[in-house]
Parts: structure tokens; C-alpha cells; sequence
């Protein structure tokens, strides 16, 4: 007889925990268009096997909610059920003894909140409001609507140039989404029901590796129709326009005011993570359907500018892709110091490849999101003593993707987290001295789930330095559009989802100066709407397609396959230079990876509906 | 080609082949439910799976392509296991009250559970029963539907309506009328191919028999019926009859037998159909800038509806002239019924089609020219075959039996109605004689015929050039109008027909799952029409005596009255 003994948890206990797991992975996999209520009947049912069965709310109540949200899906419930609901829901949340009960019924009371029109649908219609409609889900989550498990296969069949001419039928930037997107793709990707999404990007990287977008020649042209278009701005959102309206027999004039094209592609996002010369190969690519550029070309009433009137007047449709790229300020006393320069300022002068002189200084990098870092990893590359990252809030509170903030870590960086800016201390000659923080502790949850850092009762916190990079946003241009009549709203241009403008005819807009500073991806897409709604809008018709067949699914089981990342150069090595630093894959790489799609485009519901788009 | 083994046997088929098919070239027909070539390919059922050897799961034969050396089981206990399974698991959600239902005796989930030797389910039922409109000529039975989604692709890929669709989520999926409408607020043409496409008894007509019963047996009514063209085709299936036994006039005395006062053709009023629509096409011809082109015809209801519905600006295009059930019903009441001293409302009016919207049709305030009723009854060829079955009447014991008369009597033009083509080519006949005096030869506008969706064809008569369209399905009709909105096409005179091949693969016909037979029942009515000693409508002797006696010519006053309508009035369609 012992006294003590070692827990050690049994089969069963370990099966669970496991399911668990698999639960865990089958929710973030979750497809859109589910019925909301049928949903939440089932995390109840979920959060009622957890109940000890003490108290009574939790026990009993829970158990009625559960049959009160069945007669509702069922159509037995009438208007009084959801009264019903709503105070019981109230009344365990209110009594519960501890979160297994309260909050079971406080998610039932977002639900009723949150989508009571459903309830309301399926009380009075019987039928949900709610529709299935896009049924793969990497191409639902892909603005673009990319035809990813198309060119998957392709991949996997080891024909790259295929799988890039695939790509472009959506996205004419297949090298820089293969660099540097973001991939909102995978977030939701069936293979995570598995084991783990697949790495999507990484496969498309595989693809312009070995087809270089510039080898890959471009779609025959559609028969001139004589029509001009004014495009401002050389972005990515610019030039995605300007491809599909060339490729339908328009002629797209590009405007753009820098000396070079890409928009952020060159000055926003370092040439670590995307060398200039493979962002050439997209430009050449894009250039060879015959768009007319014009660079040093600004927009405004200024001297040397061109009038938007002008410009409006002269072609028969015009698409403002301006993107944003103008400084945010902090408001801060002291910052007007030298040494404090912003963000878009110092990532202009690196893409104008004028490298500023960071050499033996110690920077402060002010900011969470990928911008803040891509300052951070930068300023290591420009030689500087020490970075350090200053961010109000905490780490896990970064907007920036995980793998750049470790990164950047991994490269030296130092993270002070929970420190808000205060001011800037300057020495006698106006130079950068210190900056001064004011530490916070993480404090309660907003209305959105994130955590508010408060003030912490303790003194103020000097962090000597030599230079502050402000990378806190950016904002957009708006003044010579505004002056033209253009309607702004909250800081950008108020444009339709048709990137139509309401009281401008033949005016279109999109990219970050309709949405705000956004992903690559988002800006590519609404330069494919804009073209389809300008052709529209000229009268034509024209469709973009491609002619590429993809191969057939493998009729393999579906064994659990660890998902292949992409490596980095050691980071000792890599911190030193400007050089890229990620490495795609080997063929037996790719081959797996391809190779764990599920090909959700052959494979339930696209098979009913919703399967490939073959056509725009 | 691709080799591979399945069950045993060595099998050679051309890359693409579906494993379902290569089995099939060896003589094994593997089980399937869902299943609709080229329509419904969706892999929904899961009943024709087969276990591939090396492989832990098993593949559904219907999608699945054949690849090099593939070693495949149809029968193996892993397929047989998940095979049964499935097909317990539709049994326990589906209403298995076979004695009662429409479909017993021609269900592919009875036949599929009978041959797999399924007694039992071991589930709990869970049967969902959604109400429904009972007096809609459609009816949808949510306790029978296996949601298979064959409705849903037919109305989608072949009709191009989109009127079902998938409705709710997960475990409440189910198949509804799209966009939350009620079915007799949607654009259903009511063509009838979801119900002739059902592989069980969830979509069927209204029952209109028991209507008959009591007309038959009210003494206070005359009952006169009239059989569609395409009818004759199909009804003597069920009957096991050899095929020269099935003939027009053994249906005729079938008829008869059911206790009808008069037992007419409705081949009859599409000759005189083609008297009204040739010499409207003629008079539109006249005078070009008065008239929208191309004429459409106007004899299928579903495309009428589809027409009034979906592309109103184009309703001006359509004949005026009514279809042959709505003419035959108003000469019924009004000449007919002179002749025989007969009020119009004890004349109760029945005819046999095999098509649902016919039912819609009949119902239309607009198709009341008698001052009632123009069509009392209606009923499809499937209703037609079960009220036989019911009178326990066998056709193959009857003698032949001509048609009554003077409505009767028809032509091969008339017969042909029922082919996609038909009304063209009969049109064209009539049309030619009026244009030039002369009979056009016998196979002057056979080039009409044939199962293509869209047909176009330019016939050359009297110096003038007529161009011509015909196409059947309603997907087809879609895109026709589309592009004469467009501007890409022109045409003089357009056939549409709703279903495809025509009224013979009408959504009234007997059903026979996985076959499209629509080609080889229009090609019995241009073997009638090569019988036939009189082809031309305008030939037709008792057409010829209808004018002189009662309506005077084509387009007269009271042919205009009587058997013409401007279609607008389709909305007053009450249920």
C-alpha cells in the first residue's frame, strides 16, 4: 500500500487528448457559409460534456438550450423559444458556478447577439440563410481566387510553366506571391484536419524557381479596340490592371511618381525577402503584354504635375492605384529630432538603393506590424550596433507574422515589449539622444479579443540611441484627388467593391488607397477587378482564360505527411546582407508537398458546385 | 490505352475511362445510385465504391479514372461492407413505405436494396417531413428524397432555371427550391426533367387520376380525351408488349376501355396548330418592320412560361397561336360541342401529354375561350399508364380501334409534333404550299430533325430565303436568347421545345433511370409520319372541313378568338 502515487495518465486519457488536438485542427479548418446556429448547438453539446454535473444551471440548463436550439432547427420553435433561450442563457451565465457553465452560456448569448437573423430565418422559414457557396477553401481565401489546387498539381507534376501561366490568369505577380505573400490561403486549408496546412506559397515559390515569370511567355492579346486607360500608380494593383487591360486589347498607361516601378514591392518590402531582380521578372513579364510607362510622373496641380482632369479627359478611363505611402506620426514631443526618420522614408531609400548610414548605431524600431520589422531587419543589414524593437503592447500582440518577428530575434534584434513612446530626448545639436518610455502592463480584452496595455505605476524608462525609425502605419496621398472632386472617406478614396467610384464615371480605384495599407495580394486583386469592371464599362466582354490542363487527383490514401517549411539562411550569415535569405524547395520537396493536397477542387462540395473558375 | 484488372479479368480502355465504365466492358455493372453520366458525377452515395488492392480506402468507380495496373475489387468485403452500409444509412433517412409509392417497381434505391438483399437497417429512422404545396402540377415529397442532387444539376446544366438548390448546412442538409422562394413563386417552368431524372419517388406529379374517376363517373358530363403525339411512343412500356402491337389504335381502344366518351388525337389540333402558326409566320413575313423577330413557337408551355417569366421583352416574339391541347379543347367546346348540342360545361375535357407544365397550362385564365375550362384534365403519360394498370386493363389483348371523329383524324405533321424538329418541319410543309402552290417534296426539310441542341438550317422557297432555328432544352433556349440579344444571331422562324429531344423525352414520360431516350422515341413518330398517306396539315380533310364549317380561314376572327393568345396572361396562373 502506497501513499502517493505518480499520476500518469491512461489510454483512454491520452486518446482524448490527442482528439482533442484533432479537434483543435478540424475547427481552424472550419469551411465558411456553415449554419450558425446548427454550429453553435454543436460547441454547446461540446461544453455540456464538460460540465461535472454539480450545478444545476450548468447540468440542466445547458441540456434544455440544447433543446430549445434543436426545435429551432427543426422549425418547432416559434418567437417565444428565442425569448426562452435568451433568458435562460442569462440566467446560467448568471448562476454558473465556474467558466464550464457561464461561458457555454455566454457563447449561446453572442450567438443570439451576433446572428439572430439566422434564428429568426429558421423560425419563421424553416430554412437556414446561410449558403454554402465557394467550396475550396484556399481559393475562397485567396482575394485573388487563384486556382491553387490547379497549379498544386501542376507543381507536383513538376510543370512549372504551366503552373505559372495558371497563376497569372489571376494574379500577374506569381514571383512576388511566391516571395512574399501572405498566404491567407492556408489559414484555412482542409489538409489541417490532417495534419497541417499545406505550405502554399512555398509551392509557388517552387514554381517561379524554375519557370522564371519572364521565360513564361504571356497569353496572346485580344484584338486592339483602340481604348485607352490611365492607370495611376506602378504598384502591384496598377500593374495587375494594366496587364489583364492589355491582354484584352486595351492600352494601359501607366503614371507613376517614383523612378522605378513596383510600389512597394520595391520600396516597402527589402530586397532580403524579395531581390529586385526577381521582381523584375514579374515587371518584364507584365511590360511584354505592351503597357506604356511613364515614370517620375506625379499627379497634382503642382508645377511639372499632371491634372487629374487633364488626365481623365484624355483616356477613356482612368484607375487610381496610388497605394500609401506617406509618413504617420507618433505625436510625440522630440520628434522632430534629427535621427527620427519614418519607416516609408527608409525603406524608399533602400528601394532607390540609397542605403542610409546605420553603421555602429543603435536603432529603435517603434512598431509591431511586418513593416516594424522589415525597419528592424534592415537596419541589421545596414550595420547597426544594436536594434531594438519598442512595441506598446506584447509580443503575441504583434500584427507582424510570426516567422519575421523570430526572425528578427534569431538576427539579434531586441524586443522591449510593453513599452509606449513617450518622447524624444535630443542632444544640443537637435540629434537623437534617447528615447523615453513609459512601461505598461497588459490589461483587460476589447471589444475585438485583444488585450489593452495600461499605464504601470513606475517610473519612466530612457533607451539611448542614435537613430528612431517611426513605423507605426502609413497613409495615403489624397490631396490632389480630393481637390479633383474624388470623395474621400476615413483617409482613403471611397471606392465600390467594383472599384468603381459612386460620382465619377470611368474613374475606378483600388489597392491600399482604397482599403489602407494591406497585403500584396489584396492589391493585385482589386487590379483585376478594376480591369474587368473598366472592360465592362467600355462595353466588351472580354474573358481571361487559360487553356492549361491540370492533372488528375491521386487516388492514394491520404496518410498523415508532416508539412515541408521553407528553410533560411543561418541567420549569423544572412543579417549581414541585403542578399535573399530564403531557400525554396528540392523536387522531392515539392513532390510531397504537392502531393498531401487534398484537391478539395475534386474532392466534396466543388464537385456540386462551386468548383474551379476557368474563367473571368 | 490503359490495362488493368478488375475482379479478376484483364481489361483494356482508352485513358479517362472511369473505372465504372471499363467494369462495364467486361460485362460488370456495378452498383450505383447517384450516378447520372455527365450530369451528376458528384461521388454523393458512395454505394459504387470498389477497393483498389494497396489501398486502405476505398474509390467511388463513377469518378474515378482508370490508371495503369490498377488491381480492382468490385465485390470485395471491404466494398461490399461500405456498399451495404451506405445503403442502409439512405434507407434509414428515407421513407420506405414502398406499397404507396409512386415510384414502386421503378425505384433505383428499392431495386438497389432488393439486389443487395437489405431486410434490415440497423439505424433509427429519422424521416423529415416539409410541407408542400399538394395542388402545385410539381410535388416535392422530402420524406422519399435521398438528396442525390440529380434535380439540382439537371435544373442547373440541362434547363439552366437554377430552381433547386442545396439548402442548410451539415446534418439539415437538404434539397430545396433556391433562394428561399416557395416553388409556386419561382421561375419553374415545370418541364418536369427533375422529376423524370428522381431515381425515386421524392419528385413526381400531381395526381389528376382520381379528378377522371369522378368525371367519368358523374352522368351528368360527357368526357372526351385527347392523346398527345409523343404519348404513343411510351405509354405501352409498361406492358411488355412487342412493338408492332403498340400502336396508335390499341391505345385508342385502351382508352375507350377506361370508359371515355370520345377518345380524340390531339395530332389533330397540331395540324390545325399548323394552319394558324404558317399562315402567322406568312402574314409576319409580310410585313417585316411590324413585327419583332424571330417568331418564336409557342406549343411547349414550359418555354412559353420560361419566356413570360425570364425574358419578358421577348414575349412579343412568340406565335400567338396556342398549343395543340389548348386548341383541341376550345374546337372541342365550341365547334364540337355545337355539333353535338353540347353545352361547353358538360363537356369535361382530358388530355393525355407527356408533360407536367401542360397542367399549368390548362389552369391559365387565358385558356378559357369556351367561357370555361378549355382543358378539365390533365394527365401525363406516367398517370395515363398507372389509371390502365388501375382498370386492370391489358392493351395486348384489345383490338385496334380507330380515333373518334371529326377530331381524330391527323397527319403526319401533326404526329411529328412531339419530336424536336416537328413543328418546324410541319410548319415548313404548310408554309411551303402556301408560298409556291405546290407540295414540297417529301424530304424537302428532314434537315430540321435530330437531337442537336441548337439546329440551323436556311431553306430557300418561292426566291425567299427563311432562316430557321430549333432547339430543345431550356439551357439551349437560355443561350439562344442571349445571343439574339446580343446580336450574333438572326433568325426568321424559331422551335424551342423545353425538354430535351423534344416532347418525346417529355418530364410526363415514363421514366427509365440512366437512359436518355428521347432520340429513339421521335424517330417511332417519323416512322408514323412515313406511314401516313396525308403529311401536310393543310391536307388533313377534317382540318379542311373545320374552316369551311366553323372557322372560316386561318387568322379569322373567330381562329383568333379561339385559338390564339397574347401569353401576358401567364401570370394568372392560381394554384
Amino acid at each position: 500500500m502506497s501513499r502517493l502515487k505518480i499520476a500518469t495518465p491512461d489510454q483512454a486519457q491520452l486518446t482524448v487528448e490527442r482528439l482533442y488536438k484533432d479537434l483543435e485542427r478540424h475547427i481552424i479548418a472550419s469551411p465558411p457559409g456553415l449554419c450558425p446556429v446548427d454550429l453553435q448547438l454543436s460547441f454547446l453539446k461540446v461544453c455540456h460534456a464538460q460540465t461535472c454535473g454539480k450545478c444545476v444551471p450548468c447540468r440542466v440548463g445547458l441540456a434544455q438550450l440544447q433543446n430549445l436550439m434543436e426545435d429551432v432547427l427543426d422549425g418547432k420553435a416559434t418567437m417565444e423559444t428565442l425569448d426562452l433561450i435568451q433568458s435562460t442563457a442569462e440566467n446560467v451565465a448568471n448562476s454558473a458556478d465556474c467558466a464550464i457553465g457561464f461561458e457555454a452560456a455566454k457563447m449561446v448569448l453572442a450567438g443570439l447577439e451576433g446572428f439572430r437573423e439566422d434564428y429568426i430565418n429558421h423560425i419563421k422559414k424553416g430554412k437556414c440563410s446561410v449558403h454554402l457557396h465557394q467550396s475550396i477553401p484556399c481559393v475562397a481565401l485567396c482575394p485573388a481566387q487563384v486556382d491553387i489546387p490547379g497549379y498544386i498539381a501542376l507543381v507536383g507534376a513538376g510543370r512549372y510553366a504551366d503552373a505559372v501561366k495558371l497563376i497569372r490568369k489571376d494574379n500577374p505577380f506569381p514571383t512576388a506571391c511566391g516571395l512574399i505573400c501572405e498566404h491567407p490561403c492556408e489559414s484555412r486549408c482542409r489538409r489541417n484536419m490532417i495534419d497541417a496546412a499545406i505550405n502554399i506559397r512555398g509551392l509557388k515559390r517552387m514554381a517561379v524557381d524554375n519557370a522564371p515569370s519572364n521565360t513564361v511567355p504571356v497569353p496572346t492579346k485580344e484584338e486592339s479596340t483602340g481604348k485607352r486607360i490611365a492607370i495611376i500608380g506602378g504598384g502591384p494593383s496598377g500593374l495587375s490592371a494594366a496587364y489583364y487591360l492589355e491582354l484584352m486589347g486595351h492600352h494601359a498607361v501607366v503614371f507613376e511618381e517614383k523612378s522605378k516601378l513596383g510600389g512597394m514591392l520595391r520600396y516597402g518590402i527589402p530586397a532580403y525577402r524579395f531581390p529586385r531582380e526577381r521582381l523584375q521578372e514579374d515587371l518584364d513579364a507584365i511590360l511584354s503584354t505592351g503597357v506604356e510607362v511613364h515614370l517620375n510622373s506625379r499627379i497634382g496641380n503642382g508645377e511639372g504635375e499632371i491634372p487629374f482632369d487633364k488626365l481623365r479627359a484624355e483616356f477613356d478611363a482612368v484607375y487610381i492605384a496610388i497605394g500609401a505611402h506617406t509618413d504617420k506620426k507618433i505625436g510625440i514631443p522630440g520628434e522632430d529630432s534629427q535621427g527620427v526618420i519614418s519607416a516609408v522614408e527608409m525603406l524608399r531609400e533602400i528601394g532607390e538603393e540609397r542605403m542610409p548610414d546605420f553603421k555602429d548605431k543603435t536603432v529603435v524600431v517603434i512598431g509591431g506590424g511586418n513593416v516594424a520589422m522589415d525597419c528592424t531587419r534592415s537596419s541589421i543589414r545596414l550595420g547597426a550596433k544594436k536594434v531594438i524593437i519598442a512595441y506598446r503592447r506584447r509580443q503575441d500582440d504583434m500584427t507582424a507574422l510570426p516567422e519575421e518577428i523570430e526572425g528578427a530575434i534569431a538576427e539579434g534584434a531586441e524586443l522591449y515589449g510593453l513599452k509606449a513612446p513617450h518622447h524624444i530626448e535630443a542632444d544640443a545639436n537637435g540629434k537623437v539622444a534617447a528615447l523615453w518610455v513609459e512601461p505598461q502592463i497588459i490589461g483587460p480584452i476589447d471589444a475585438w479579443g485583444r488585450a489593452r496595455p495600461i499605464h504601470a505605476d513606475v517610473d519612466l524608462q530612457r533607451i539611448p540611441c542614435d537613430i528612431i525609425v517611426v513605423a507605426i502605419g502609413q497613409g495615403i496621398m489624397l490631396r490632389p484627388f480630393e481637390e479633383a472632386g474624388i470623395k474621400i472617406k476615413r483617409g482613403t478614396i471611397s471606392a465600390l467593391s467594383s472599384s468603381e467610384l459612386a460620382n465619377n464615371e470611368g474613374v475606378f480605384a483600388g489597392g491600399d488607397c482604397v482599403t489602407g495599407p494591406a497585403t500584396v495580394i489584396r492589391a493585385i486583386a482589386a487590379g483585376k477587378v478594376a480591369a474587368a469592371n473598366i472592360d465592362e464599362y467600355l462595353g466588351y466582354e472580354h474573358i481571361i482564360t487559360c487553356d492549361v490542363e491540370i492533372p488528375d487527383p491521386s487516388i492514394d490514401d491520404k496518410r498523415p505527411c508532416g508539412r515541408i517549411q521553407l528553410t533560411e539562411k543561418e541567420a549569423g550569415e544572412r543579417k549581414k546582407t541585403f542578399a535573399p535569405m530564403e531557400c525554396g524547395m528540392t523536387v522531392q520537396e515539392a513532390c510531397q508537398e504537392a502531393g498531401r493536397c487534398l484537391r478539395c477542387d475534386k474532392f466534396g462540395f466543388s464537385t456540386l458546385k462551386g468548383g474551379r473558375t476557368l474563367k473571368w | 490505352m490503359v490495362n488493368l484488372t478488375i475482379d479478376g479479368l484483364k481489361v483494356s480502355v482508352p485513358e479517362g475511362t472511369t473505372i465504372m465504365q471499363a467494369a462495364a466492358t467486361v460485362g460488370i455493372d456495378i452498383p450505383r445510385l447517384c450516378f447520372l453520366k455527365d450530369i451528376n458525377e458528384i461521388s454523393a452515395c458512395k454505394v459504387c465504391v470498389v477497393e483498389i488492392q494497396g489501398q486502405n480506402r476505398v474509390v467511388t468507380s463513377c469518378t474515378t479514372p482508370v490508371q495503369e495496373g490498377l488491381v480492382v475489387y468490385t465485390n470485395s468485403p471491404k466494398a461490399r461492407s461500405v456498399r451495404r452500409t451506405n445503403v442502409e444509412l439512405i434507407l434509414s433517412q428515407h421513407d420506405c413505405l414502398c406499397a404507396t409509392c409512386v415510384r414502386s417497381g421503378n425505384c433505383s434505391l428499392q431495386k438497389l436494396s432488393n439486389d443487395l438483399g437489405i431486410y434490415d437497417i440497423p439505424f433509427e429512422r429519422e424521416i423529415v417531413d416539409t410541407p408542400w404545396n399538394q395542388n402545385f402540377p410539381l410535388i416535392r415529397d422530402s420524406k422519399k428524397c435521398i438528396k442525390c442532387m440529380r434535380c439540382v444539376q439537371i435544373c442547373d446544366k440541362v434547363q439552366d432555371l437554377h430552381i433547386w438548390d442545396v439548402q442548410n448546412t451539415g446534418s439539415r442538409t437538404t434539397v430545396d427550391v433556391a433562394g428561399n422562394m416557395c416553388i409556386e413563386d419561382s421561375n419553374c417552368s415545370l418541364c418536369g426533367q427533375c422529376i423524370a431524372h428522381c431515381p425515386v419517388g421524392a419528385l413526381k406529379e400531381r395526381n389528376d387520376v382520381p379528378k377522371v374517376y369522378e368525371a367519368l363517373a358523374d352522368s351528368t358530363k360527357i368526357t372526351a380525351v385527347q392523346v398527345a403525339p409523343a404519348v404513343r411512343t411510351a405509354w405501352a412500356e409498361a406492358f411488355n408488349m412487342p412493338e408492332e402491337m403498340a400502336t396508335e389504335a390499341r391505345m385508342a381502344a385502351a382508352l375507350r376501355r377506361i370508359g371515355f366518351d370520345y377518345v380524340f388525337d390531339t395530332s389533330f389540333a397540331a395540324d390545325v396548330t399548323i394552319m394558324e402558326e404558317a399562315n402567322e409566320l406568312l402574314e409576319r413575313l409580310q410585313d417585316p418592320e411590324g413585327y419583332r423577330w424571330p417568331m418564336f413557337t409557342s406549343c411547349c408551355p414550359g418555354w412559353v412560361s420560361y419566356v413570360t417569366k425570364k425574358y419578358p421583352a421577348f414575349v412579343p416574339n412568340l406565335s400567338t397561336t396556342k398549343s395543340p391541347q389548348q386548341i383541341f379543347g376550345a374546337i372541342l367546346k365550341s365547334y364540337f360541342a355545337e355539333k353535338k348540342g353540347l353545352k361547353p360545361k358538360e363537356i369535361c375535357s382530358i388530355s393525355v401529354m407527356p408533360c407536367v407544365s401542360k397542367k399549368r397550362e390548362a389552369a391559365l385564365l387565358s385558356m378559357r375561350s369556351s367561357g370555361t375550362h378549355d382543358i378539365d384534365i390533365v394527365l401525363t403519360t406516367r398517370e395515363f399508364v398507372r389509371l390502365l394498370k388501375a382498370e386492370h386493363i391489358n392493351p395486348a389483348t384489345l383490338p385496334e380501334e380507330e380515333f373518334d371523329n371529326p377530331l381524330g383524324k391527323s397527319t403526319g405533321a401533326g404526329v411529328i409534333f412531339g419530336a424536336t424538329g416537328g413543328v418546324m418541319e410541319a410548319a415548313l410543309r404548310t408554309a411551303y404550299f402556301a408560298m409556291t402552290g405546290e407540295e414540297a417534296p417529301a424530304d424537302a426539310f428532314v434537315d430540321v430533325r435530330g437531337e442537336k441542341g441548337r439546329k440551323v438550317r436556311e431553306f430557300t422557297i418561292a426566291g425567299k430565303t427563311l432562316r430557321t432555328c430549333t432547339v430543345s432544352g431550356l439551357g439551349n433556349a437560355g443561350r439562344l436568347i442571349e445571343d439574339l440579344q446580343a446580336g450574333k444571331v438572326h433568325y426568321d422562324f424559331v422551335e424551342v421545345m423545353a425538354c430535351p429531344g423534344g416532347c418525346v423525352g417529355g418530364g410526363g414520360q415514363p421514366i427509365h433511370d440512366g437512359q436518355e431516350r428521347a432520340g429513339m422515341l421521335g424517330q417511332k413518330l417519323y416512322k408514323l409520319d412515313d406511314e401516313r398517306k396525308l403529311r401536310q396539315s393543310h391536307n388533313n380533310p377534317d382540318v379542311v372541313t373545320l374552316y369551311s364549317e366553323y372557322l372560316e380561314k386561318p387568322l379569322s376572327e373567330r381562329a383568333e378568338r379561339l385559338l390564339h393568345s397574347d401569353h401576358v396572361k401567364e401570370k394568372n396562373y392560381l394554384v
